[in-house]
């Protein structure tokens, strides 16, 4: 039964395997408003947790933007992903490296 | 009226993403092919219908009439047996087998099927009352309220909602929106929730009248 159910998710086959800690550049396609074709837009940080499984599976990332924590989530497999690239494999000892938070330098 | 068919199994819930990247709640539906069982014509039966059977069944555990039932349509032993009605019989013959290439991607369908039993249950989750107020000395939290007069009638009306068996009744939804539809591993894939348990046995329908 579950096979079955599995067969049915959209899994993108091209995603990269990439940890909690990575350094990654997430390319995501965006569709302005006016515009057919929206233009691709790189969010590049650190992989702060992965969770689910399947079509459902997220991932979060942390950058410092001017300055200033910013944390994303995204689905994993979504269509409007376009790409997944690992700049740099982390070296951290846990799941959900939270702690990066409390630093300043998180790449 | 009930519409041209197909029967399956609720597998579970998934997220599906659309075109436009949304992720939808879906349910993925495997209905390997139903076959039809018996064709139904109003001049002999009052009605037209076909009646299809789904899933597999010993031998064994069949009474001696419905192995002849099966028998003289040439099938194998079926688990379920449903009736769908449809407007040209002449169509279909014993044998004949139906899958998932009756629907398409996009199409909208009528599903039926078994709720989950919930056993014994309040009014307020039974027909959605109100109740009372939950703190400030309330002695009043999930009770019903009155249920009539005395005065009045000195009685309780026929049809009073009150607390009971809930659940494990069929329910029907239209305009399931079709998501996907993948005839090599016989799945189907449908916006929403559909009725029932994983493993429930569905009813899936064409929207209007005719196949």
């Amino acid at each position: 039964m579950d096979e079955l159910l599995n067969a049915a998710q959209q899994v993108q086959d091209e995603r990269p395997p990439f940890r909690p800690g990575d350094l990654i550049r997430v390319h995501e396609r965006l569709t302005e408003a006016g515009r057919r074709e929206g233009r691709v837009q790189v969010f590049e940080g650190v992989v702060l947790k992965k969770s689910g499984r399947g079509s459902s599976a997220m991932f979060t990332v942390r950058k410092i933007s001017s300055g200033i924590g910013v944390e994303r989530t995204f689905p994993l497999h979504s269509p409007k992903i376009a790409k997944i690239e690992v700049v740099k494999e982390g070296r951290v000892r846990r799941a959900r490296p939270y702690y990066l938070r409390r630093r300043r330098d998180v790449h | 009226m009930s519409a041209l068919g197909i029967l399956g199994r609720k597998l579970g819930m998934i997220q599906f993403f659309d075109e436009e990247g949304r992720a939808l709640a879906a349910t993925v539906i495997e209905a390997s092919p139903s076959v039809v069982v018996q064709v139904k014509r109003a001049e002999r039966d009052g009605y037209n219908a076909i009646q299809l059977g789904w899933g597999e069944q010993k031998e064994s555990r069949l009474t001696k009439p419905l192995a002849g039932h099966f028998k003289r349509a040439e099938v194998a032993p079926r688990r379920v047996l449903r009736e769908f009605r449809v407007p040209d019989p002449e169509q279909f013959k014993p044998g004949q087998e139906l899958g998932v290439e009756l629907f398409a991607a996009g199409e909208e369908i009528v599903v039926s099927g078994r709720s989950r039993g919930k056993g014994f249950q309040g009014v307020m989750k039974r027909h959605g009352f109100a109740g009372g107020p939950k703190s400030h000395g309330s002695n009043f939290r999930r009770r019903p309220g009155s249920i009539g007069t005395i005065r009045g009638t000195g009685r309780v009306f026929k049809g009073q909602r009150m607390a009971g068996r809930t659940g494990n009744e069929r329910i029907t939804i239209k305009g399931i929106k079709v998501l996907k539809v993948d005839p090599e591993r016989r799945l189907i894939v449908v916006r929403g929730a559909v009725p029932g348990a994983k493993g429930g046995v569905l009813e899936l329908r064409k929207a209007h009248g005719e196949g």
